[in-house]
């Protein structure tokens, strides 16, 4: 009996310690409802850097436990994530699509001595939260800036903003006003319009009678993106001259095969863009499409959940499997590396990536469908945004 | 005003009219149309042309059409749902999901099957309702006069249904129904351009509202309709066959809701959540004009539609505010919407 008890106990203590080699990843993200896109690119990415480099980190399995926020829920996304920490022992957080999302579990970082990987939310304070918090994915004023100086070098003095009226569309309007005006442009007229609108033909009549050369646009992708291009070109503003800018959430792969002709020599700024020509993108591209099943849905979150992964690997080396977020954080400090979208590091400072932005074009590829073709690159980009809360 | 002196105003209005009319037309006649209809390349120019009309007059008609075409484009769209809601007297959320079917046929149709514009609307109308029959008979027909809770509790789910169905079979993406060549572009009204398909949504706006009203109010089906609705017991005892009626009801109420979702798809786009993202939309311009009576629709939509579009445009940042104001001020002042049937 004695010897029986010995060795379930032997038994536990084994299986205990083999547990404890599998480190497990909480990923918070939209995989059902309206956003279930962007949670299926989250997924692709990290299966693709699984494939890729494989689920291993030394003799550490490494584990992928998603949990879903059909839409921005703090509340939600908070008791999620403690769940993930409390219940399921993860190591790390990732993910995190919305803002909000990812600002609610901040708090609870410290004391469960847990990273946080954001793998989207795109709003500048994010990194502020928290010491925990890295980003892999980029800002609205990281990707809104640098189409300032696209529009001033194409001889335009007056531009209106047009932005959707929720944080990030604000955090748009405030980055190209910066940014032009720095270059020595002037906003004319600066409008926020709701989310939900989808007639845009009195927006465009209002841009019209701006007597703006340009209008600089945000609207999160999706339904209302397709809305407001048409209108942009049946009102008349293309043929009278009327140029468009704006960054890359308006052209997203995903909605370009609906855009179509209607965004055909769109000019935007982004962080990435699936054609990007490079070995290391063609090789996630390779991967992440078969992870996702149908190449016309892959799109930046992807790209962000890739790097996201690869960061989360490098914690992983740098603890060696112990949970320690202090550690692991600092150990990605100032670390860089080549991406699929270029070379990027993550900054010591604010914990938020440095990345190229590419001004792009939608054209036709060569297997006739339309793309963002990178046709100018600015290098090395921190985030602006910071600066500019400070 | 007392109406001795509105007669008065008219009066004198007139009278310049008359007048300005007198002065005005030998010389305007020619320059004013030649030139327009002569210079192709005016098409490519937005303002130049047409000083005579004031700037500010000009953004006034600009928004005024835009408030037409909006307004139009909603009643084609949630015309269906006031005769499911109005006539049948069932509360249907699923509305916007027969409208999305619609728009994913037409999209197939004209996208993977390379057909037409036209034999697109056609077939995504008539498929939508023949698959809107067995629905009809084997869920709708058992909450015919049920609780109002009841008959939402099925229909959103149905709702739900619809949504994970296309999600699955079509993917979450954006859908588009291509235009044909005559539609796709735009048509310069001298002061502005406007969309070739809006100005077919306003037609096909003013076709449906006809048409339906004849076939409400004129015909003998309209009749048997009417009268399977008030007492359907006494309507079945003179020889109405009202099961049959309503089946054919719910088809016709179907197969508009399929036509809106293909007309407006230019304005709402199709994709899964179509479904629930415009279902407020259709429901406050159904209760606002009034469920079951057509010209309450039309003319709740185009109050609508020039609300919206003149709030868009003077004051965009208030987002829905005005829009809603009106619903609040109308529902307050017509329970029953502008023109309602009810009771």
């Amino acid at each position: 009996m004695k010897r029986f008890l010995g060795a379930a106990i032997a038994a536990l203590a084994m299986s205990v310690s083999a547990e404890a080699a599998t480190i497990k990843v909480g990923v918070v993200g939209p995989f059902s409802g309206p956003f279930a896109l962007q949670g299926k690119n989250f997924k692709a990415g990290i299966d693709a850097y699984m494939a890729v480099n494989g689920a291993k980190v030394g003799d550490n399995d490494v584990e992928i436990i998603y949990r879903d926020v059909p839409q921005a829920d703090p509340a939600q996304s908070k008791a999620l994530a403690q769940e993930l920490i409390v219940k399921e022992g993860v190591q790390y957080l990732a993910g995190f699509y919305f803002t909000p999302d990812a600002m609610a579990a901040t708090p609870i970082l410290q004391q469960g001595n847990v990273p946080m990987v954001v793998m989207n939310a795109a709003t500048s304070a994010i990194v502020t939260k928290s010491p925990y918090v890295v980003r892999t994915s980029f800002t609205t004023w990281q990707t809104s800036t640098p189409i300032a100086q696209v529009a001033k070098d194409a001889g335009v003095d007056k531009v209106i903003t047009v932005v959707s009226d929720y944080g990030p569309g604000v955090d748009a309007e405030n980055a190209f006003k910066a940014g032009f005006e720095k270059a020595g442009g002037k906003v004319v007229e600066a409008i926020r319009m709701p989310l939900s609108t989808n007639d845009f033909s009195p927006i465009m009549q209002r841009i019209k009678d701006s007597g703006a050369g340009a209008v600089f646009a945000f609207l999160p992708s999706g339904p209302t993106t397709l809305g407001f291009v048409k209108a942009y070109n049946q009102n008349g503003l293309k043929t009278a001259g009327i140029k468009i800018f704006a960054p890359g959430d308006l052209t997203q792969e995903s909605d370009l095969p609906a855009l179509g002709e209607a965004a055909a020599g769109m000019q935007t700024t982004f962080h990435y863009a699936v054609s990007h020509d490079s070995p290391e993108n063609k090789a996630f591209v390779e991967a992440a499409t078969k992870a996702i099943g149908n190449p016309a849905e892959l799109s930046f979150p992807a790209v962000g959940a890739y790097d996201g992964m690869h960061v989360i690997y490098k914690m992983i080396e740098a603890t060696g499997g112990e949970q320690d977020a202090k550690k692991a954080v600092d150990a990605v400090k100032g670390l860089s590396w080549v991406s699929p979208r270029g070379p990027v590091s993550i900054d010591a400072e604010s914990r938020h990536i440095t990345q190229n932005i590419y001004l792009r074009e939608v054209t036709k590829g060569p297997d006739g469908k339309y793309i963002n073709k990178e046709i100018k690159t600015f290098e090395r980009q921190g985030d602006p945004g910071l600066a500019a809360a400070k | 005003m007392s109406p001795k002196g509105d007669r008065g105003g008219d009066a004198t209005v007139r009278r310049m009219d008359r007048t300005q009319h007198l002065r005005q037309k030998p010389p305007s006649a020619l320059p004013g149309i030649s030139p327009s209809r002569g210079e192709i390349g005016s098409r490519h120019r937005i303002k130049p042309h047409h000083k005579d009309v004031h700037p500010r007059m000009q953004t006034v008609l600009s928004i005024a059409i835009d408030a037409l075409a909006y307004g139009m484009v909603l009643f084609v769209i949630s015309i269906g749902l006031s005769v499911t809601m109005g006539l049948m007297r069932v509360v249907n959320l699923a509305h916007g999901a027969f409208a999305m079917i619609g728009g994913y046929l037409a999209s197939y149709v004209t996208r993977d099957l390379g057909l037409g514009y036209a034999p697109a609307i056609l077939i995504a109308v008539i498929a939508t309702a023949i698959i809107a029959v067995p629905i009809e008979r084997l869920l709708y027909r058992r909450i015919y006069g049920a609780p109002e809770l009841t008959q939402v509790l099925m229909t959103i789910g149905i709702t739900f249904c619809v949504i994970g169905l296309a999600n699955y079979a079509f993917g979450p993406t954006l859908k588009t129904i291509p235009l044909p060549e005559t539609l796709s572009g735009s048509i310069d009204l001298g002061f502005r351009a406007i969309a070739t398909h809006r100005i077919f949504a306003i037609v096909c706006g003013v076709v449906v509202a006809f048409g339906l009203w004849f076939l409400i109010e004129r015909t003998a089906f309209g009749i048997r309709l009417r009268a399977a609705v008030d007492n359907a017991p006494m309507a079945a005892a003179l020889g109405v066959r009202t099961q049959l009626v309503y089946a054919v009801s719910f088809a016709v109420a179907v197969g508009l809701a399929a036509f809106g979702g293909v007309v407006g798809a230019e304005l709402l786009p199709v994709e899964p959540y179509y479904a629930l993202r415009y279902m407020v939309t259709f429901l406050v311009a159904v209760s606002i004009g009034g469920a079951g009576s057509i010209p309450g629709a039309l003319i709740a939509c185009l109050l609508l539609g020039a609300i919206d579009t003149t709030g868009r445009y003077l004051a965009p940042e208030y987002g829905e505010f005005f829009f809603y104001l009106a619903v609040i001020v109308i529902v307050t002042l017509f329970p029953r919407g502008l023109a309602g049937r009810f009771k």
